[in-house]
């Protein structure tokens, strides 16, 4: 399952999209989890009863802002989250 | 104060234009006490609240009703309403399942789920399994959906930031133009010349463009042409993230809307999967769906 976390407003798209088949068994140990400088992150039970990583519900209304520090204008070439989760599991729409 | 005085100096009465139809419904043909297993959603949402009554796996009965100001009431509410009707008590039923915004608030539920995946499962049953994406268009929110060909949700994005393409969008367009809700898709179409859609995507932009384009001389039922595209396109922009395939079902009130819809389906070139069964309890279905799978499921386990 694709799950897009995110919304899109007057200024435009933000989502991050987790691959739930592709984060079940993580091969990172949930590295997602520390890499997140803002822990945006959380492991749940989905409705399907897999364990998988979230964008916590706090966030999703926020990303645009919370992501920003780890986007190249914040001095990273690579984003934190996508880099630690070695399954690719995780996208960013921006 | 005589009676006459106190009328003429009583505040009139306000119409309440965005109000629409709560409904009652089940299923006369069949009696209730004769299913084996009897499972209930109840999907309290941000405007509405469901609860539906699954018996056997097959749906039975349901009541939709607007949503109080707080969520437990409003559960208990939604499923007294039905219960009163056919004469049922909570300990006729075997399983509830919660969903919606105010799901764990549901007090007597056994289980919540998601309103993501109690949507596609209520879409799967009503529009049936070659249903692909769904578009649930919510009181306060708007979620687009793709699924298997069981009702198993694939991907899924909803927007609940923004009340751009939401039923509230909606209702506060009726107020404005003081039409009973239920006549703004109708009335839409009535326009000699089809208007462009309002150019804010915000409801509250939208109603100030909305009294602009009244002073400049459009209609009301051009204004609400002009909404009713800028909602279609909106939400169309929210399904193109995800893809839109064959088999495309819309849920949630504004489905019961065609001035919306006709204008979904004529910007996607798709036409929607029609149903009989209530739009707006596609949550609840599905969720009291899942509980019937669950108690199956247990069943065997046992």
């Amino acid at each position: 399952m694709i799950a897009n976390y995110g919304y899109k407003d007057g200024s435009g798209e933000y989502y991050i999209s987790i691959d739930t088949d592709k984060c079940i068994e993580c091969p990172a140990e949930r590295a997602c989890l520390t890499a997140c400088p803002k822990d945006m992150f959380e492991i749940i039970t989905d409705d399907y009863d897999d364990e998988v990583a979230w964008v916590k519900k706090e966030k999703t209304r926020t990303l645009a802002y919370d992501c920003t520090d780890c986007k190249p204008a914040g001095g990273h070439s690579a984003l934190p989250c996508t880099t630690a989760c070695t399954a690719g599991a995780i996208k960013h729409s921006w | 104060m005589n009676a006459e005085v106190a009328a003429a100096t009583a505040a009139p009465e306000k119409k309440e234009f965005w109000r629409w139809q709560e409904n009652t419904w089940f299923d006369e043909t069949k009696n209730w006490k004769d299913a084996k297993i009897i499972t209930c959603g109840i999907d309290v949402g941000s405007v509405s609240s469901q609860a539906v009554l699954v018996c056997d796996g097959e749906l039975y009965g349901y009541n939709s009703m607007r949503t109080g100001n707080n969520s437990p009431d409003s559960a208990k509410n939604a499923l007294q309403g039905i219960m009163d009707k056919i004469g049922m008590k909570l300990e006729d039923i075997n399983y509830v399942v919660g969903t919606g915004y105010g799901r764990v608030n549901v007090p007597f539920a056994h289980k919540a789920i998601t309103e993501i995946a109690c949507h596609a499962r209520g879409a799967n049953y009503m529009g049936g399994n070659k249903v692909r994406t769904i578009l649930d268009m919510g009181g306060q929110d708007c979620k687009a959906i793709h699924c298997d060909e069981k009702g198993k949700v694939t991907n899924f994005l909803m927007n609940d930031k923004c009340a751009a393409g939401t039923g509230r969008g909606m209702e506060v367009i009726s107020d404005l133009m003081q039409i009973p809700i239920a006549e703004l898709g109708p009335r839409s179409f009535d326009v000699e010349i089809e208007p462009e859609a309002v150019s804010s995507i915000c409801v509250v932009f939208a109603k100030s463009e909305a009294l602009g384009l009244l002073k400049a001389g459009y209609t009301k039922n051009m204004v609400i042409a002009a909404y009713c595209q800028a909602m279609a396109e909106r939400v169309v922009s929210l399904l193109e993230r995800i893809g839109v395939e064959e088999g495309f079902f819309i849920t949630g009130g504004i489905a019961k809307n065609p001035g919306v819809v006709k204008r979904i389906e004529r910007i996607l070139g798709i036409k929607a999967v029609d149903t009989k069964i209530d739009s707006q309890i596609a949550g609840a279905l599905g969720a009291a769906l899942f509980g019937y799978t669950l108690m199956q499921k247990q069943a065997k386990a046992a």
